[in-house]
């Protein structure tokens, strides 16, 4: 693993009002790492993620992606090359699967025919099945579908930045963690750089490499689990309690060696 | 004779393609317009909140303006600008017929159109614009392969709105000289044809509900995104589309437009002069149920080339003169003025068509009433009913000066309803036409008006500068000048006025013709 930065923030401040959602924020992500941003809600992750490929403008500070200062890059050209996964997949309900997954390529003025083949390698990466889906409308999927979907439309356009905003809270554990493990295996498997924004330890803890936490605007902690771990703050710390008490009480109501 | 054996249905028939094809032609410009100009502007506004309010407050007022007055709004608003482009440009076009009626229905189209996009585009979720910004969409792009797409069932439901509207009140544009399926209900309602106002009923409810389901189909294929279903209503509608245009398309419009006012004597006199130009080997076409005011602007600007006035409504309206003088003199004096204006006075028909306050015969003389002067003194008890131009004409006033009259209350008829009206009682006294054939029939009189507050009202015949040399015209016209008397125009008018095979217009003009022309 290189140690470039894929995507640096330096003192970044974004202001809505009077309200700092990103507050003097310095971050960097290094090339092929997983970062999972965590916070509750209003806790600025999400306008963090946003500020990467200009969605929303950040007010001062700098931010740098791939070594260009993004305030010097084409807001439009800088979204193609950035995959984004939305929240419930954002799906455009009038297209089919493959137009939805084709849309980025087709946007940079890649050929029908190379598209369409690119269509059906997406497909199969997110393990969905070419026949069975391809032709049919989002509102024709379940959820878990429609997010595999969401990530091959991320991947389309073959970005090495992969930005994801909660992409798999609004699905059942079951789906949620096949997709979440899936995801990692691709992440790796393409060399992405990932930053997934969760309100979820658990799954930070399961799928990323390093983990930030915010609060209020502010980046509280940045690190491994076992770093966080190590944190002074309180809050930190109770994030990462959670998790230790749910093994804790499984552990205990699960018998060891079972079928489960 | 039934009802469905009645040879009318095969006249209303005849007319159908040309009717049809100029209905479908100007809904469909208007429509067109309607659309090029209120998507855009849905599209501008969207985000905008201050422009979009006051656009849908314009849009709304506009609705509420009653389609016949907007129309007719049209006409003199485009008249005065093509006087303007003439003196600036040197250019004119014509403000009559298609263009007006064109503007009118386009603005009447714009409200549904302008609702339905704003909402169907601020009805998008917003994480989809997002994820359209997301993906690396340009503004443009994000509008155009996805927001219209998502708003196109919502704005279709407008469209479809838009043209039933469009549709039903392209029937109103018949007075400002357009061809409509309202030619039906204008000439039916007119002249009593009560088949051919249900014809003209009918025929435009059908083509209303036609492209309405044609729509409709073209809508729920948008909702449910099945392209088969979208694309049948879409040819549908095309096919409709084809069907009414195609008749009509490459017939030649040359030749003379004979017009004619909105009552039944004015569609009798325009038939038998369309009869005579073509017994003479002239291609000639009636245009008729022009409103008072837009007939004559229209023989001026040379949209039509002939039709009959009355010397004391061109007196008054358009020299605006109060004097009264004997009919030669005023006639005389009339076709100085005119000439002035390169239109020809050819000569009078013979008759006269004045107004005269009418009242039962038996009535009258219960109540001793010979003269208006005498009806003056019982006016404070009477009611009186008159055309819908009449207590807006110089020729009510002057009356009202010369007698103090003072009705106890009046109002506004369909001049074919009037006659019935006061022989019913429903009424005392109307406004009614020296010529109308009803007098007779209804036994009613008209009034003497000794101090002559009523100018006379010679029928003349009038062509439009462009035909002032027109020699081959003013001889096929000839025969008619000084040969239709009164009591010949009486009759004509109570056939017109009947409700049988026998009282179309164009009967009646043939048969006025066998009267009069070996006269």
């Amino acid at each position: 693993m290189s140690s470039k930065p894929a995507i640096s923030y330096q003192h970044v401040t974004k202001r809505f009002g009077s309200l700092a959602a990103v507050d003097n924020v310095s971050l960097d992500i290094v090339e092929g790492e997983f970062v999972a941003v965590v916070g509750g809600s209003g806790s600025g992750k999400t306008t963090l993620l946003r500020l990467a490929n200009r969605l929303i403008e950040a007010d001062s500070g700098t931010i740098t992606v791939e070594g260009e200062d993004v305030r010097n890059v084409d807001p439009v050209a800088l979204r193609r090359r950035i995959g984004y996964v939305f929240q419930s997949g954002g799906l455009f309900p009038h297209l089919s699967v493959a137009d939805n997954i084709g849309i980025t390529p087709k946007l940079l003025g890649q050929p029908e025919t190379a598209v369409a083949g690119r269509v059906d390698e997406l497909l199969e990466l997110v393990q969905l099945d070419r026949a069975k889906h391809r032709d049919r409308l989002p509102e024709a999927l379940s959820g878990g579908e429609r997010q595999r979907v969401g990530v091959a439309r991320a991947l389309a356009a073959r970005p090495r930045l992969v930005l994801m905003d909660e992409p798999f809270g609004a699905l059942d554990p079951l789906t949620r963690d096949a997709l979440g493990d899936d995801y990692r295996a691709l992440h790796r498997k393409l060399g992405l750089t990932t930053v997934m924004i969760t309100h979820d330890m658990t799954e930070a803890i399961l799928l990323a490499d390093r983990i930030a936490v915010m609060r209020g605007g502010r980046l509280l902690a940045q690190g491994t689990a076992a770093e966080l771990s190590n944190s002074s703050d309180d809050y930190v710390l109770e994030l990462l309690r959670t998790p230790r008490r749910q093994v804790e009480r499984l552990n205990a109501l699960l018998p060891t060696g079972g079928a489960a | 004779m039934s009802l469905f054996t009645d040879p009318r249905w095969g006249e209303a028939l005849a007319h159908l393609p040309d009717y049809l094809g100029n209905h479908v032609r100007v809904s469909l410009a208007a429509l067109a317009l309607g659309l090029a100009v209120s998507l855009p502007l849905a599209i501008l506004t969207r985000n905008r909140p201050a422009p979009r309010g006051i656009l849908l407050a314009l849009a709304s007022i506009v609705q509420t303006v009653p389609g016949l007055a907007l129309l007719a709004l049209f006409y003199p608003l485009l008249l005065l600008a093509a006087s303007v482009t003439l003196a600036w440009f040197g250019v004119s076009f014509s403000a009559f017929g298609f263009l007006p009626a064109m503007l009118a229905l386009a603005l009447y189209s714009m409200l549904p159109v302008l609702r339905n996009g704003i909402t169907g585009l601020n009805g998008i979720d917003p994480a989809l614009i997002e994820s359209a910004e997301g993906v690396g969409m340009t503004a443009r792009q994000s509008l155009l392969i996805v927001e219209l797409p998502l708003a196109l069932p919502v704005m279709m439901a407008g469209i479809r709105t838009a043209a039933v509207w469009v549709i039903g009140t392209a029937t109103l544009s018949t007075p400002i000289g357009q061809t409509s399926l309202g030619n039906y209900i204008f000439a039916g309602l007119q002249t009593q044809n009560w088949v051919f106002v249900l014809f003209g009923c009918v025929a435009s409810a059908l083509l209303a509900l036609a492209v309405d389901q044609l729509l409709g189909l073209i809508e729920s294929g948008l909702r449910r995104r099945s392209r088969a279903r979208s694309g049948l209503g879409a040819l549908g509608i095309a096919a409709l589309v084809a069907a009414t245009l195609v008749p009509t398309m490459g017939r030649s419009s040359s030749g003379y437009v004979v017009g004619a006012k909105t009552f039944a004597e004015q569609y009798v006199l325009s038939a038998l002069m369309r009869d005579r130009l073509q017994a003479a080997g002239l291609a000639a076409t009636a245009r008729s149920g022009l409103g008072s005011s837009v007939v004559f602007g229209a023989l001026k600007a040379g949209d039509i080339d002939l039709y009959v006035d009355y010397s004391g409504t061109l007196w008054a309206n358009q020299l605006h003169r109060t004097d009264i003088k004997p009919r030669a003199e005023l006639v005389a004096e009339l076709k100085a003025a005119l000439a002035k204006d390169d239109i020809t006075l050819l000569g009078e028909l013979g008759f006269e068509n004045a107004y005269a306050l009418v009242m039962p015969r038996r009535r009258a003389d219960a109540l001793g009433i010979r003269t208006v002067a005498d009806l003056a003194a019982h006016s404070a008890t009477l009611s009186i009913a008159g055309d819908y131009e009449f207590f807006s004409r110089p020729e009510w006033a002057a009356l009202q000066k010369a007698y103090g009259l003072q009705f106890r209350a009046q109002r506004q008829m369909q001049p074919d309803f009037m006659y019935a009206a006061v022989a019913s009682g429903e009424v005392d006294v109307i406004a009614g036409y020296t010529s109308d054939g009803l007098i007779a029939k209804y036994e009613l009189t008209a009034l003497d008006d000794p101090k002559r507050a009523i100018p006379p009202y010679d029928a003349i015949l009038l062509l439009a500068p462009k035909r002032a040399g027109d020699a081959r015209l003013q001889a096929a016209l000839k025969p008619l000048l000084g040969k239709i008397d009164i009591a010949t125009m009486r009759e004509a008018n109570l056939r017109a006025s009947g409700n049988d095979a026998n009282s179309s217009p164009d009967a009646v003009a043939r048969w006025l013709w066998e009267k009069v022309g070996g006269r």
